[in-house]
């Protein structure tokens, strides 16, 4: 376990690196910062001055080393715009998109393994062919799109629920959340539910398509002979062994939700990380852009290893390697 | 003439065509496609108004409701949009980039994808682990967020989202071809053709290409469809497609930006036609999976 844990960790340093490096290469293609930063009426020294100061006139090897030297000591770098680590900042945001992130994936989740189920063991039911012509559609939505016409129809033309920023937050352990607010609830369903669309129709079609491998095989007739019900059937015996695809799917999809709250953060005006990407890459923030993406790949990183450990509890003939 | 109509013949013989003709959601699914086609080779001829001729344009008749509500144009079927421009005809036209970006984004990850599956999986080694190294790294993000990533760097622009999309798509190919690379390695006429001293080339391009292409068709179909909604989101954040060549993702950002004032029409119209357009990718695609799959026969 330890030998692992050591493998998986330097695995993890070497993405890490790889993405810094790539990152850093694709943001030098962005042009000078150092426009974005003065004032118009700078003259050419008072210009030349600024990239000095931002460092940005060194060469692009050595900007990436200092870059480098910095983030073992810890330092991540300041944004240009907000004049504060960028790091901070985009912990400071995390919060409010991470409790996003995980209503919409329960959203998902409560609502994809019993469709999923139940539309795996009956498949020919014309309820069953109902929510396969539904999670279709579902995979077809432009998620932002969802998100417009729910914020037309329920904010704009009938005003029940808000349709932008977080509403009141309450702070716990240090963060701030609005789920622990009755009006923070108010406000977090509209972009939870938007959010939660996509990953609700693939859950449900990866749950549906091992149930119907898996409701042929003979553990199943003998379940049924020696006399369990069906839902135990169904959700003991069966549901159980097409778990592995689906906490696969479920990882995948837990990162895909981080990169859509971009747009979904966007479009509800919800002050989390992902917000702040689109902001500071319409003001190529580039410190927050990159910081952004290593700690995206950090958490990535940190999911497919629970998911890897999750496997070892779901099937305990894998063993971790 | 006789060729060709014997190949119809055999088609409409095969057990491929007697389950299309049965299946509902593929019936339906290339009728929608069927009809998409029809817009984007014919539509441009069928709306009076070119919108991005800024002559044709009069502010005058800015944000009209559909024809058949309160104040609206009969010259304007869906409504106007801010400039006074048909939301019809810039759906038809925003159709025509969507599909221009989703089926060319297709194309060039497959042939990317294709071939450097096919290097790895027939040649191994050092160059396979590489290959498959840098897919395994860039499976681990979601695609969207390479694409905006990507796309942060380039800014704006059709080209450049042509370069994202084939950065992100062709991993997918490269992993299914390599896999089938591997196992069509091992069979008979591969050895028979290096036994007959065929080079490398030809024989990956002509003996091994043919046998691994069938998994993939399903794969491009769905990929036409995400890509679809890719390049909208993109738009969207306003790093996709620019100004000038409107897709229908960026008539939709068009649209988001008064909808608070009610002006639903220049965000739903949009909106609907990439949902029509991608389930029917996706009804199709779900047929050919069925059909195409042997482990289901």
């Amino acid at each position: 376990m330890a030998g692992y844990l050591i493998k998986r960790i330097l695995q993890m340093m070497g993405v890490l690196w790889v993405v810094s490096v790539v990152v850093f290469v694709m943001m030098s293609f962005t042009g000078d910062p150092t426009f974005m930063m003065v004032p118009l009426d700078s003259t050419e020294e008072e210009i030349a001055q600024a990239r000095a100061l931002l460092g940005l006139d060194k060469p692009f090897i050595v900007q990436y080393g200092i870059f480098l030297g910095n983030v073992l000591k810890g330092d991540f770098g300041r944004s240009f715009v907000f004049r504060q680590p960028a790091m901070r900042l985009i912990i400071e945001r995390m919060p409010a998109t991470m409790e996003m992130v995980l209503v919409a994936m329960a959203i998902a989740v409560v609502l994809a393994i019993p469709l999923g189920v139940f539309a795996g063991a009956y498949p020919q039911r014309p309820a069953s062919r109902g929510i396969m012509v539904g999670s279709l559609l579902g995979i077809s939505l432009p998620s932002f799109w969802v998100g417009m016409m729910l914020i037309f129809v329920l904010a704009v033309r009938f005003h029940l629920l808000p349709s932008s920023g977080r509403g009141p937050t309450e702070v716990f352990l240090g963060m701030k959340l609005s789920i622990l607010t009755a009006d923070g609830w108010r406000h977090i369903i509209l972009p939870a539910v938007t959010l939660s669309f996509a990953s609700l129709a693939i859950l449900l079609r990866i749950t549906r398509a091992g149930m119907m491998e898996v409701m042929k095989q003979d553990f199943i007739k003998f379940a049924r002979a020696k006399g369990a019900t069906f839902g135990s059937v169904l959700f003991k015996h069966a549901l159980k062994n097409t778990l592995i695809p689906v906490v696969t799917i479920f990882g995948l999809q837990l990162g895909d939700l981080i990169a859509f709250a971009t747009i979904t953060e966007t479009i509800f005006a919800w002050p989390g990380m992902g917000k702040l990407l689109i902001d500071s890459i319409y003001m190529t923030d580039r410190p927050v852009i990159v910081v952004y993406l290593m700690f995206v790949a950090f958490i990535f990183v940190v999911i497919n290893f629970t998911v890897d450990v999750v496997y070892t509890v779901i099937d305990p003939r894998i063993k971790l390697r | 003439m006789q060729a060709i109509r014997s190949v119809i013949e055999n088609f409409r013989a095969s057990e491929m065509f007697h389950n299309y003709r049965r299946n509902a959601s593929a019936v339906a699914g290339s009728g929608i496609l069927a009809f998409f086609l029809f817009v984007v080779v014919f539509g441009p001829s069928l709306v009076a108004q070119n919108p991005y001729d800024i002559a044709s344009l009069d502010l005058l008749d800015s944000y009209k409701p559909p024809a058949w509500m309160a104040g609206g144009d009969p010259r304007y079927l869906l409504g106007t949009d801010g400039q006074g421009r048909d939301i019809l005809a810039g759906i038809i036209y925003g159709c025509r980039i969507s599909l221009f970006i989703g089926l060319s984004g297709m194309f060039c990850s497959s042939v990317l994808g294709t071939l450097l599956g096919l290097l790895a999986g027939y040649y191994g080694g050092r160059l396979d682990s590489i290959i498959m190294r840098i897919a395994d790294i860039q499976l681990s993000f979601p695609s969207m967020l390479i694409a905006l990533f990507l796309m942060s760097a380039f800014k704006t622009g059709i080209d450049k989202i042509l370069i994202a999309l084939t950065a992100v798509g062709w991993v997918i190919y490269a992993r299914t071809v390599r896999g089938s690379t591997l196992s069509e390695k091992q069979k008979e006429y591969v050895q028979a053709a290096v036994v007959a001293g065929l080079p490398n080339r030809k024989i990956i391009l002509r003996h091994v290409l043919p046998n691994v292409l069938t998994p993939l068709i399903v794969v491009a179909t769905i990929q036409v469809g995400s890509f679809i909604l890719i390049e909208a989101s993109l738009s969207f954040l306003g790093v996709g497609v620019p100004v000038t060549k409107p897709s229908l993702g960026l008539l939709i950002k068009n649209g988001f930006d008064v909808l608070f004032s009610g002006l639903w029409w220049t965000s739903v119209f949009p909106g609907a036609f990439i949902m029509l357009l991608v389930f029917g990718i996706n009804l199709f695609g779900d047929f050919l999976r069925d059909e195409l799959n042997p482990r289901l026969k």
